[in-house]
C-alpha cells in the first residue's frame, strides 16, 4: 500500500447552533509518500483535530483522509504516532513499551525480540531497556515513544508536537535523530508544531495553517539543502517570511481568547 | 539517635504507668501494670506442653500456646474473608468500571449500601448464618468487598485516555487494551482498595469473633473480661495491635513490589 496521504475537503465543526466552532474548514492537501511535512500554526486552530483525523481517532464533519487510496475510518499501527505527553506505558519498561505494538500483531517472541534489539540500539536506548518511564527524561522518554512506533515500521509517522516540551538542546538532538530516521526509513512524516524554526529545520514542506476557521494559509516548498543551517541568510529570510504569516494568526488567536472564545 | 529519641515518650509512659500501678493507684484489674500485661503475655505465647517428638512436630508444637493458635485462627479468618470478599469485588469492580450502563444500574444501590458498616450486618449474619465461622467469614469478606470493589471502579474509570489513544494506535483489541493497559492501569487504585479492606477485615474480626466464634484474638480478650483478666486483655489487644502491624507492613511491601513503576514511588 502506498504511503500517500490524501486530506480531501476535510471539515470538522465542535459543538451544534450558535456555539459551533469551525475548527477545520475544506482543507485540501496531498502528502506524497516520503514527504516530510510540517504543520505550522497558532494554538487554536485544531491542528491537533487534523492530526488526529489523519490517525483515525477523530471523524471528520464533511470530507474525507484517504491512504494509499483507501479511506482512513479507525486508528492503525500503519499511521504510528509520537504524542507530545509521550504517552508510554508507565507500568512496562523501555524494552516492554517497544515490545508492546509488536505483541499486539502477534510477531513471535523471537523476532520480536530482534527486531526490539535493533530499535533500541538504533535510538541509544540500550542502556536504558529495563527502566521504568518514571526513572527517564522527557528526551528519552519521546526516543521510547519513536522506538515504539517504529518497531512496527510504519509507513506514516504522525508526529504532535512532539518535542514541545524539550529543552533547546535535547530538542536539537531529537530533531537531528528523527530526521537521520526519516531519511533511512524513508517514512512519510505529518509533523505538528508552533515552532517556525522547527518547521524550517525539519520539513520538505510547510503548511501555514489560519486561526478559525482552520484553513491552509500558504503551501511552501523548504528547499534548503540539508543539514540546515538555522543561521544560513536563507534560513533566516524564511523565517521571517513564515513569522509574518503566523503572527497574523497569533494575533487573531489572542484576541478571540480574550474575548473568551474556546480553545482547543 | 532520632529513633532512640521516639523510644522516649512511651519508655517514660510505661515507667509510670508501672510505678502507679504498684503504688496502688489503680486496682490490678483496673489497670494492671505493665510487668503483668509482660508476664501474661509472653505466657500466653508458649506452648502449654513440653515438646514430645511422638506427638507432633517441632512446629506445630511451638505453635501451640494459646496465643499463637487464637492470631493464626484470627489471621486465617481475615485471610479467607478478605479473599472471598475481593475475589467478589474485583471482577464486579473492573465490570462496573468498563460498562457505563451496568454503572448507572448498580451505581445507585452501591451508594446506599456502602455506608452501612459491616459491623451493623451482624444480627443478620447471626440469623442467616448461624454461629461459628461461617457468619464471621460473611462479615469479614463484607468488610472487604466495598472498599475493594469502590476504588475498583474509580481505577478502572480514571484511566487516562492517552494511554487508550496510544494502544488504540499500536492496534490494540479491547481484551488485549483490558489485560494490558486498563489492569495495569488501573491497579494502584485496587491496590489502595485491598489495603483499606484489609484493614477493615482486621477490624471486623476481632468483633465478629467476640460474638460468634469460640477462638481467635476477638474471643481471647472478651473471654479474659469474664474473669477480670485485664492483664491478659490488654495481652490480647497488644498481639492485635502487632498481627494489625504485620499485615499492613505486609501489604506495603507487596505494593511497593507491584507499583515499583508508578510515579507515586519515587523517592
Amino acid at each position: 500500500m502506498s504511503a500517500q496521504i490524501e486530506i480531501a475537503n476535510a471539515s470538522k465543526v465542535f459543538g451544534t447552533g450558535a456555539s459551533a466552532v469551525s475548527a477545520l474548514d475544506d482543507i485540501s492537501a496531498t502528502v506524497p509518500e516520503g514527504q516530510f511535512l510540517c504543520l505550522l500554526g497558532p494554538s487554536g486552530w485544531g491542528k491537533s483535530t487534523l492530526l488526529n483525523a489523519v490517525a483515525g481517532f477523530t471523524p471528520l464533519s464533511a470530507g474525507q483522509i484517504r491512504m494509499g487510496g483507501r479511506p482512513v475510518t479507525e486508528p492503525g499501527p500503519d499511521r504510528g504516532m509520537v504524542f507530545q505527553e509521550y504517552a508510554l506505558f508507565p507500568w512496562m519498561n523501555v524494552e516492554d513499551n517497544v515490545r508492546f505494538g509488536l505483541d499486539i500483531q502477534g510477531v513471535p517472541r523471537a523476532d520480536a525480540t530482534v527486531t526490539v534489539d535493533r530499535i533500541v540500539a538504533t535510538l541509544g536506548l540500550s542502556d536504558f531497556r529495563k527502566r521504568y518511564p518514571k526513572d527517564l527524561s522527557g528526551g528519552m522518554r519521546q526516543r521510547v515513544a519513536i522506538a515504539r512506533i517504529l518497531a512496527l515500521d510504519p509507513p506514516v509517522m504522525l508526529m504532535d508536537e512532539p518535542f514541545g516540551a524539550l529543552d533547546a538542546l535535547t530538542r536539537r538532538t531529537l530533531q537531528d535523530e528523527l530526521l537521520r530516521i526519516w531519511s533511512e526509513y524513508r517514512k512519510t512524516v505529518i509533523f505538528v508544531t508552533h515552532s517556525i524554526e522547527e518547521a524550517i529545520y525539519l520539513a520538505d514542506r510547510i503548511l501555514v495553517m489560519t486561526y478559525r476557521p482552520g484553513r491552509i494559509k500558504r503551501d511552501l516548498t523548504v528547499d534548503i539543502p540539508r543539514p540546515r543551517d538555522t543561521a544560513s541568510g536563507e534560513f533566516n529570510a524564511l523565517k521571517r517570511e513564515l513569522a509574518g504569516l503566523v503572527m497574523a494568526e497569533q494575533q487573531r488567536f489572542t484576541s478571540a481568547e480574550l474575548h473568551g472564545a474556546a480553545v482547543d | 539517635m532520632h529513633r532512640l529519641r521516639g523510644a522516649i515518650v512511651p519508655l517514660a509512659l510505661l515507667v509510670l504507668w508501672e510505678i502507679l500501678s504498684r503504688a496502688g493507684v489503680f486496682s490490678p484489674i483496673v489497670l494492671p501494670p505493665p510487668s503483668a500485661v509482660a508476664v501474661k503475655w509472653y505466657s500466653g505465647l508458649l506452648p502449654g506442653l513440653p515438646y514430645d517428638p511422638a506427638t507432633e512436630s517441632y512446629w506445630h508444637w511451638v505453635f501451640s500456646g494459646e496465643m499463637p493458635h487464637d492470631a493464626i485462627a484470627s489471621l486465617g479468618r481475615v485471610i479467607m474473608g478478605f479473599c472471598v470478599g475481593a475475589g467478589l469485588a474485583v471482577p464486579a469492580g473492573l465490570l462496573l468500571g468498563t460498562s457505563d450502563r451496568l454503572y448507572g444500574l448498580f451505581n445507585p444501590l452501591l451508594q446506599i449500601l456502602r455506608p452501612i458498616p459491616p459491623i451493623a450486618y451482624i444480627p443478620l449474619a447471626i440469623v442467616w448464618f448461624g454461629l461459628g465461622n461461617p457468619p464471621a467469614l460473611f462479615l469479614i469478606a463484607l468488610g472487604t468487598f466495598f472498599p475493594v470493589l469502590v476504588n475498583t471502579i474509580a481505577g478502572v474509570r480514571q484511566v487516562d485516555s492517552i494511554y487508550i489513544r496510544a494502544a488504540r494506535n499500536l492496534g490494540a483489541n479491547s481484551w488485549t487494551m483490558f489485560r494490558r493497559v486498563i489492569l495495569p492501569a488501573a491497579s494502584p487504585f485496587v491496590l489502595a482498595g485491598m489495603r483499606i479492606g484489609i484493614g477493615t477485615a482486621f477490624i471486623v474480626v476481632i468483633v465478629a469473633e467476640m460474638i460468634a466464634v469460640s477462638d481467635g484474638l476477638g474471643y481471647r480478650i472478651l473471654e479474659a473480661r469474664e474473669y477480670m483478666w485485664s492483664d491478659k486483655i490488654i495481652g490480647g489487644m497488644l498481639t492485635i495491635g502487632i498481627l494489625g502491624l504485620i499485615i499492613d507492613g505486609a501489604m506495603s511491601r507487596l505494593n511497593d513490589h507491584l507499583l515499583r513503576w508508578h510515579r507515586g514511588l519515587e523517592r
